[in-house]
């Protein structure tokens, strides 16, 4: 190997690039929601066996810890579906590019951190 | 020769096409389910089940399950062959994955149809 090489291993100029990030998050989200998608079944079901348990699931609803749970579910299903729409628009072919898809990438957190916070106003 | 079995069809192409469609049925859900909750913030209970009691909603949320579970297999895929080198390891947690759809898709048409 070539020893005249510049060697860059400051730990605090390093980091991944913004759309692998953008990425990442997008299949941890995934996940997350795959998971998450159990407990909306479960409130589902209650909520449509009678109107007794569908006000259990209000109920269940007022408490802190359940609003939390809920929020981290539909705040990983926001992430996912937005992060998800900008792979359909690079699909269609805009924003191939590198800077293209730093902005992207950027756009895609910005919307999710608004829809997130919409959420947690909407839960509480 | 076979390279790969557990991928969702037989090709790349068909796995992102699928995984493109299923994406796209859940998006219209989930911004249907959204708009609705959002626009009935008195929602009771007879409103609720009135809603999940129309042939088409039941049809709509049946086809948004299967999505899930084509969509979940091709991403829960791609993630487990990326970072699960040990086969019998990951066909292991492909397996449980599976199952999970399976009693997701069950578990929704209990509920849409509740026997």
């Amino acid at each position: 190997m070539n020893s005249k090489r510049p060697v860059n291993l400051e730990i605090s100029t390093i980091h991944f690039p913004i759309p692998a990030i953008a990425s990442i998050i997008h299949r941890i989200s995934g996940i997350v929601a795959f998971v998450g998608i159990a407990f909306l079944l479960y409130g589902l079901d209650m909520s449509l066996s009678s109107r007794a348990d569908f006000s259990s699931v209000a109920d269940v609803m007022g408490h802190p810890l359940a609003k939390l749970v809920v929020w981290g579910i539909l705040a990983a299903l926001a992430y996912h579906l937005v992060a998800g729409i900008r792979h359909l628009i690079m699909d269609m072919g805009v924003g191939e590019t590198l800077e293209g898809g730093r902005l992207s990438a950027k756009i895609t957190f910005g919307v999710s951190i608004v829809l997130i916070i919409l959420l947690g106003v909407w839960i509480w | 020769m076979v390279t790969s079995v557990t991928n969702l069809g037989r090709t790349g192409a068909f796995d992102w096409l699928m995984q493109r469609v299923s994406a796209v049925v859940l998006g219209v859900y989930t911004l249907f389910l959204a708009g609705y909750l959002l626009a009935s913030p008195d929602l009771d209970y007879a409103q609720w089940a009135g809603l999940f009691d129309q042939m088409w909603m039941r049809i709509f949320s049946l086809l948004a399950l299967i999505s899930l579970g084509l969509h979940a297999w091709v991403g829960l895929w791609t993630i487990t062959t990326d970072y699960i080198k040990p086969t019998a390891l990951r066909f292991l947690i492909q397996a449980v994955c599976g199952l999970i759809m399976f009693v997701y898709l069950v578990w929704g048409v209990e509920i849409l149809w509740g026997l």
